[in-house]
């Protein structure tokens, strides 16, 4: 039984930077897709809409790690064999696109319905609409819970360790498993996770203030 | 007679703002006094002293046998339910009827029985004329229905003094009688009441005791008719000219 | 693509996998009654005129509001462990959701209190209502109506995420379906399996949380507005 060093931290926040770039990869693919998702949800087109709707139902309903183990282990099967990380990937991607899209749907709708009637009158078309009108004040109204839902995509990434990627939380319990002190290291694997999110939940608070009051 | 209401020399200041400058003023048993004034004179001010919902700085206040100038010994609750209050925006819990809004109290403070305090909820609503909207939630009455089901609430409890704090400017023109009626009646009943209020020609017919106030104190007071055709001040003068 | 899929193998497994979801069901219900009570408690001392009690509450709902739930259910078995505390899975699973649903739920419920109007509270305690009949029956039951929606997502959330705690092997539904998976090796059969069944229990869950807001509130009930 080893004790639990300064190595140990270094080792803990090389793992972190892995978390980092976990999140990223859910946040800038989730999002392509989340985006597309919150489009088709307020189209015209029946089908779109109806995709769409079924697909965040569906995600939402499922436990991200039983998403990660249908991924990980269940295409490994079909023959897709897949590194944890690309698995995790892939996972986390398909679950925040589900989340961003219901998050950026309900933003596009609290644009006001006279934007659209203005918009309409004016001889836009519904490309030009969404680009020069209705997008653009969707995108203030949406920073605050974006940012929010940041923190929880790095919550989520910690699940990426059950499949062996040794992000911070594999990290800390592989240290665990060595220095068998789950107080002193889980709460060392806390505080950086802490760090991380914190941030962003502060300054998604600090937005809808903001936000709160330039609408009054 | 002991007076259900005697203020001496009462002060009261938000912050460096003195809004009630030395009042004195008695109210007798089955009194109705209306006080007046501009904005900014105190009147709400000192209204809400009389239930302890604003804290006195200085000076002698005893209501209903209560002595409010002693916060440490006053009993709040008992004061409270000796007077009743009504508020502007009369202030009824959105989320039960019409009845229970009257019977919550009954039951929680009281310790009333179910049948018992729906009794009483029947009484109080067939006063205002309002039993038949025993069920309705405060969202479904009008203004004027919701003011008086307020006033039923607060005479459910049975007080000895009723305070209206402006409880018409809130409401449209054609809605403000029923509410004055309701008081009418209360008054003619014999409560005793003090009103907070801009209806100049309800206080005139109806009110015992007309106190104007200005800058914090008690300007004049007499019987209203007496202030309204002979005002002694100035400013007392210019307040009826403006609001005739 | 030389795989045949083969349901069958999971599907004879049904009575374990019916437990753990039946376990998922209690631990998922136990942690959620438990976590609001604590979580209303703790916006009930937001408003507190303690500091100090402002500032601890205030420190617990961030931490866990930033930190993995996978870290808290570790943090919870395995550091009591360390300490001497030896708690079963299952105990140290309800105590680790608990106490994160306690934390969402004080946000949310500190939104619902504050969004009572103050001439509320004015008027009941006029009335003479004694500050814990205010607090009952003005504040909490309007609030808890206010904000059921947000309280009842965030539940079938609790429900979701205790799958994790079948990493301190929990047997919920989740763990068995690992058992599953490691006994007859049919991965993508076992977890779309549990998949579906998770989004059957979602389904069951807003079911039984849309039964209990119709029976709850009735002004709601009759007059379907919003308070």
């Amino acid at each position: 039984m080893t004790s639990f060093t300064f190595l140990h931290v270094e080792y803990l926040l090389q793992a972190a930077v892995w978390t980092i770039v976990l999140s990223l990869v859910a946040f800038v693919f989730g999002g392509v897709a989340g985006f597309v998702i919150a489009l088709w949800r307020v189209s015209p087109n029946k089908t779109l809409r109806a995709i769409a709707s079924w697909y965040i139902q569906i995600v939402q309903g499922i436990p991200l790690l039983v998403i990660l183990f249908v991924a990980y282990f269940g295409l490994a099967i079909a023959g897709f064999k897949l590194s944890p990380l690309v698995a995790a990937g892939i996972s986390f991607a398909v679950y925040c696109a589900a989340f961003l899209g219901e998050i950026w749907r309900g933003c596009i709708q609290a644009v006001p319905k006279t934007q659209w009637e203005a918009s309409e009158c004016l001889g836009f078309n519904r490309f030009e609409q969404l680009q020069k009108v209705i997008l653009p004040q969707a995108f203030k109204i949406a920073i605050p819970p974006t940012v929010g839902f940041m923190v929880q995509i790095v919550k989520n990434t910690s699940l990426a360790s059950v499949i062996g990627f040794v992000d911070l939380s594999r990290a800390g319990q592989i240290i665990n498993n060595s220095t068998f002190q789950p107080f002193t290291v889980f709460g060392c694997v806390a505080l950086i996770y802490f760090c991380l999110c914190y941030p962003l939940s502060a300054l998604s608070k600090h937005f809808e203030r903001k936000l709160n009051v330039s609408n009054r | 007679m002991s007076a259900i209401v005697s203020i001496n020399n009462l002060h009261k200041s938000f912050g460096t703002n003195k809004v009630l400058n030395g009042v004195s003023l008695d109210v007798q048993k089955g009194q109705m006094v209306a006080i007046i004034g501009r904005s900014g004179s105190g009147k709400s001010t000192l209204l809400r002293c009389l239930n302890g919902l604003e804290r006195i700085d200085s000076g002698d206040i005893n209501v209903c046998g209560h002595d409010i100038h002693h916060p440490d010994k006053l009993n709040l609750r008992e004061l409270r339910k000796q007077v009743g209050i009504v508020f502007q925006s009369y202030n009824l819990f959105p989320h039960v009827t019409v009845e229970r809004n009257i019977t919550l109290a009954l039951t929680t403070i009281k310790k009333m029985a179910t049948a018992e305090a729906k009794k009483i909820a029947h009484n109080v609503l067939t006063l205002v004329g309002l039993e038949a909207k025993k069920e309705a939630y405060p969202e479904q009455l009008s203004g004027g229905q919701a003011q008086r089901v307020a006033i039923a609430r607060s005479l459910a409890m049975a007080p000895e003094l009723m305070l209206f704090d402006e409880v018409t400017s809130a409401l449209d023109p054609e809605l403000t009688g029923e509410v004055l009626k309701v008081m009418e009646d209360l008054s003619k009943q014999g409560m005793t009441m003090v009103l907070v209020t801009h209806e100049m020609a309800f206080a005139r017919k109806l009110a015992d005791v007309l106190v104007f106030m200005h800058q914090g104190k008690v300007w004049e007071m007499g019987p209203p008719d007496e202030l309204f055709t002979n005002p002694k001040t100035a400013e007392l003068a210019k307040f009826v000219s403006s609001e005739l | 693509m030389h795989y045949t899929f083969d349901f069958m193998s999971v599907f004879v497994n049904w009575p374990r996998l019916l437990e753990g979801a039946w376990l998922t069901i209690q631990l998922s219900a136990l942690s959620i009654v438990l976590g609001f009570v604590v979580g209303t408690l703790c916006a009930i001392a937001f408003k507190s005129k303690s500091w100090l009690l402002q500032a601890l509450v205030k420190t617990y709902v961030e931490i866990i509001r930033n930190t993995p739930l996978l870290v808290q259910v570790f943090l919870v078995y395995f550091g009591l462990a360390s300490i001497g505390l030896r708690l079963t899975a299952e105990t140290a699973a309800v105590i680790a959701l608990t106490v994160n649903v306690g934390a969402y739920t004080a946000e949310i419920m500190r939104a619902g209190i504050n969004s009572i109007h103050p001439g509320q509270i004015e008027a009941a305690e006029c009335l003479g209502m004694s500050k814990f009949h205010v607090y009952w029956h003005v504040v909490l039951l309007p609030a808890v109506e206010r904000v059921y929606p947000s309280l009842t997502s965030q539940f079938i959330l609790l429900m979701l995420a205790s799958s994790i705690t079948s990493q301190i092997s929990a047997e919920e539904l989740t763990a068995t379906a690992n058992l599953v998976q490691s006994e007859t090796f049919r991965s993508f059969e076992v977890y779309v399996v549990i998949a579906v069944a998770y989004l059957a229990l979602s389904f069951l869950f807003r079911a039984a949380f849309w039964l209990v807001g119709k029976t709850a509130f009735v002004r709601k009930r009759k007059l379907g507005t919003n308070l």
